[in-house]
């Protein structure tokens, strides 16, 4: 009620209807929370000729993340979701460790390359079932991505013999854990695959056919697109990100854990995509908002440990960040409050019920 | 028009009178709405007869194995029948694992910490449940967000309480509590559990409401198709949040039975049992876009589920992982024969 509608300039309104506009809002929030408990959050700092920071840490941890959100965008921007991710990565880092470990020479080149081959070729199968299922026979995507997200957990199990293999390779560590030029490896790894995904889908006429078959499948094809290869194209393309996300997992631990690798990470891609302001409905897509949502969670986890919360009610935050942010970008919700605000003179006694609603919907 | 034809072959349709024109007789039987809960059924009696053949000898065959399935899986049967009502509406519910590991977290709180009486508690949780579910629904319904979202902000929340209740395991030495649990009610042949028989009462309750009453009807038809229920002027909201009541009421349920099964609370109790819960009721012939399908079908995927973790304890070298693998390739399967089922009646 406080903020002056009637004199805000229209740049401010083109801006707060920026599709990117709450979710950094968010993220900048959220980067500023930390500054009272740690001044120096933003300071980064040279340590043995590699980059330390608050901020560095954050793209860090967050880059397995940031991956399979990305894959998960170019699926759910089809209308459909991958839930098998999650034992996708499993899967992959099973898979390669198990290789690495079998090898004479943990640290010979072409080995680790050709177990990165194997984990990431099983990775990319996984999608082409998935989409097998889902543009082949009509499955809806849920259900279909649901069949390796209950078995793959099991494979990837059974590929480690229901261990944790650990391995000692220093070229494989090197995509999940190390360095180069100063910054951790794997944010050059991200930076490349969201700038090909981006090159790929916004400089070529790819990301234009993933929208129309996100936005009408049937549509689609009747013009001439072949919905359900682009379809098969983008369960492939999530699971190689998640694949290349399972490499990086495992790499950074050193070892391969087929019960919790990549544990609830489907769930964490979904939430970031829907932070990121893609419509869970399908037809339009924005990767950078995805990048943003990843962030937000990475940054959220990173802040309940910094400001001395306890850790265990990390859950319970994400929950209220995620009702909060669904509730914001809900059009009939907005309409309920912020229509109601918007038409300052009209009467005040129907926007009382749906102001009460969502507030008693974020303290629960 | 399919829908009229459905309806007529399926109360006459009777399974053992053969047809006489035979070439009809295929088309029929995938026409049957019935045939996946048949299917399944077969299936549960096929892997029962394979148990009884190789594990003769080491009792398989007695009478107490199988009702160990109903005991063994109360909370499962109690967790999937909730979740057959929100999947009969064309919805999901990704809350039910977090919400079961909360009620027992909850519960043992209570019971052990606070010194509340178990009789007290009981109500308290189931209320706790209903009202997590209720309040779901209403997001679901009122700010029409996505099930999916929605529910899985519930499986954070639920989770992320339990582990604000406490971090370690509380165990339950309540002499209410283990009295209960090592009741057994003997049936002559066997004995049962008090979770059991709980299950098999919810069961039987869901039955009765999903076709006897008016609000069944209305969860069936909002799955079919929720625009033409509308149409027809059924309370779309009222029956969509009270699905989701009925869903958090049976997770709370399933808690309690699982609180009593184990006899602790932990806040890892029942990670990814919404999934458990959710293939149960696709491997019970359920279909997934809401509409179709049998409480009684959920029944036999649940005993399916059981029947394979005997049958890996039964064969000994059987890791644990083949459960999954085996619930994954028999999820797989249920849901290609519901996809040629949907297929036939597009035609």
């Amino acid at each position: 009620m406080s903020t002056p509608a009637v004199t805000t300039p229209s740049r401010w309104r083109a801006l707060t209807h920026h599709h990117l506009f709450w979710p950094v809002a968010v993220l900048i929030a959220l980067l500023l929370v930390n500054v009272p408990f740690t001044p120096d959050f933003f300071a980064i700092r040279m340590t043995d000729g590699h980059l330390y920071g608050s901020l560095v840490s954050i793209v860090l941890f967050g880059s397995p993340l940031i991956l399979v959100a990305v894959g998960m965008t170019l699926v759910i921007a089809t209308g459909g979701i991958d839930l098998s991710v999650g034992a996708v990565v499993a899967i992959t880092g099973a898979l390669t460790c198990s290789y690495i470990s079998d090898q004479a020479d943990q640290n010979a080149l072409a080995g680790v390359f050709l177990a990165m081959g194997i984990g990431l070729v099983a990775a990319v199968l996984c999608g082409l079932w998935n989409g097998f299922l889902v543009a082949r026979m009509g499955i809806q995507p849920i259900i279909a991505t649901l069949i390796i997200m209950v078995a793959g957990r099991g494979v990837a199990q059974l590929i480690t013999d229901g261990q944790i293999i650990t391995i000692n390779s220093e070229p494989y560590k090197l995509i999940g854990g190390g360095y180069w030029l100063t910054l951790p490896f794997s944010i050059f790894v991200v930076a490349a695959v969201v700038a090909v995904t981006i090159a790929l889908t916004r400089r070529t006429a790819l990301g234009l056919l993933v929208e129309s078959v996100g936005g009408n499948a049937e549509a689609s094809r009747l013009v001439g697109i072949r919905s359900m290869r682009i379809k098969i194209m983008v369960y492939m393309f999530c699971a190689l990100c998640a694949g290349i996300a399972g490499l990086m997992i495992s790499s950074n631990t050193s070892a391969a854990d087929g019960n919790n690798a990549g544990l609830w990470i489907e769930l964490d891609a979904i939430l970031a995509v829907v932070i990121g302001g893609t419509s869970l409905l399908g037809g339009r897509f924005s990767i950078g908002g995805t990048v943003i949502g990843a962030l937000v969670i990475q940054t959220l986890t990173t802040t309940i440990y910094t400001i001395g919360v306890p850790t265990q009610t990390n859950l319970v935050f994400k929950a209220a960040v995620v009702i909060v942010v669904c509730l914001l970008q809900s059009p009939k919700f907005r309409a309920k409050v912020f229509g109601a605000r918007g038409r300052a003179a009209a009467p005040v006694t129907p926007a009382a019920p749906a102001d009460a609603a969502p507030k008693m919907e974020v303290s629960r | 028009m399919s829908a009229t034809t459905k309806t007529r072959t399926a109360p006459e349709g009777g399974p053992s009178t053969p047809s006489p024109a035979s070439a009809s007789a295929a088309a029929r039987l995938l026409g049957d709405r019935r045939l996946p809960v048949l299917v399944t059924a077969g299936l549960f009696l096929a892997m029962y007869i394979g148990g009884l053949s190789r594990y003769q000898n080491y009792g398989f065959g007695e009478p107490q194995v199988f009702l160990n399935l109903f005991i063994d899986n109360s909370y499962l049967l109690v967790a999937a029948v909730g979740a057959t009502f929100v999947i009969m509406s064309g919805g999901i519910d990704l809350s039910v694992g977090s919400l079961i590991g909360f009620t027992t977290m909850f519960t043992a709180w209570l019971v052990e910490r606070q010194g509340l009486p178990l009789l007290l508690v009981i109500p308290l949780a189931l209320g706790v449940g209903a009202f997590g579910g209720f309040l779901m629904g209403y997001v679901i319904h009122n700010f029409e967000i996505q099930p999916f979202i929605v529910t899985l902000a519930g499986l954070f929340l639920f989770r992320g309480l339990c582990l604000v209740i406490s971090k370690e395991s509380i165990s339950i030495s309540d002499s209410t509590v283990s009295s209960m649990a090592q009741t057994r009610v003997s049936l002559g042949l066997g004995e049962l559990s008090i979770g059991a028989i709980v299950a098999l009462v919810v069961l039987g309750a869901a039955f009765y409401v999903l076709h006897y009453t008016r609000f069944g009807r209305r969860v069936y038809a909002i799955g079919g198709n929720e625009q033409s229920a509308l149409l027809m002027g059924l309370p779309l909201g009222g029956t969509k949040i009270a699905v989701y009541t009925v869903s958090g009421f049976c997770s709370a349920l399933a808690g309690l039975l699982f609180m009593l099964y184990i006899q602790s609370g932990d806040p890892l109790h029942a990670v990814g049992m919404e999934l458990d819960a959710i293939a149960a009721v696709v491997i019970g012939g359920t279909l997934l876009t809401g509409g179709s399908g049998y409480v009684l079908g959920t029944l036999f995927g649940v005993l399916v589920l059981g029947l394979i973790k005997s049958i890996i304890q039964f064969e000994g070298t059987l890791s644990s992982w083949w459960t999954k693998i085996a619930t994954g390739v028999l999820l797989c399967a249920f849901i290609l024969i519901q996809r040629a089922m949907t297929a036939r009646k597009q035609t």
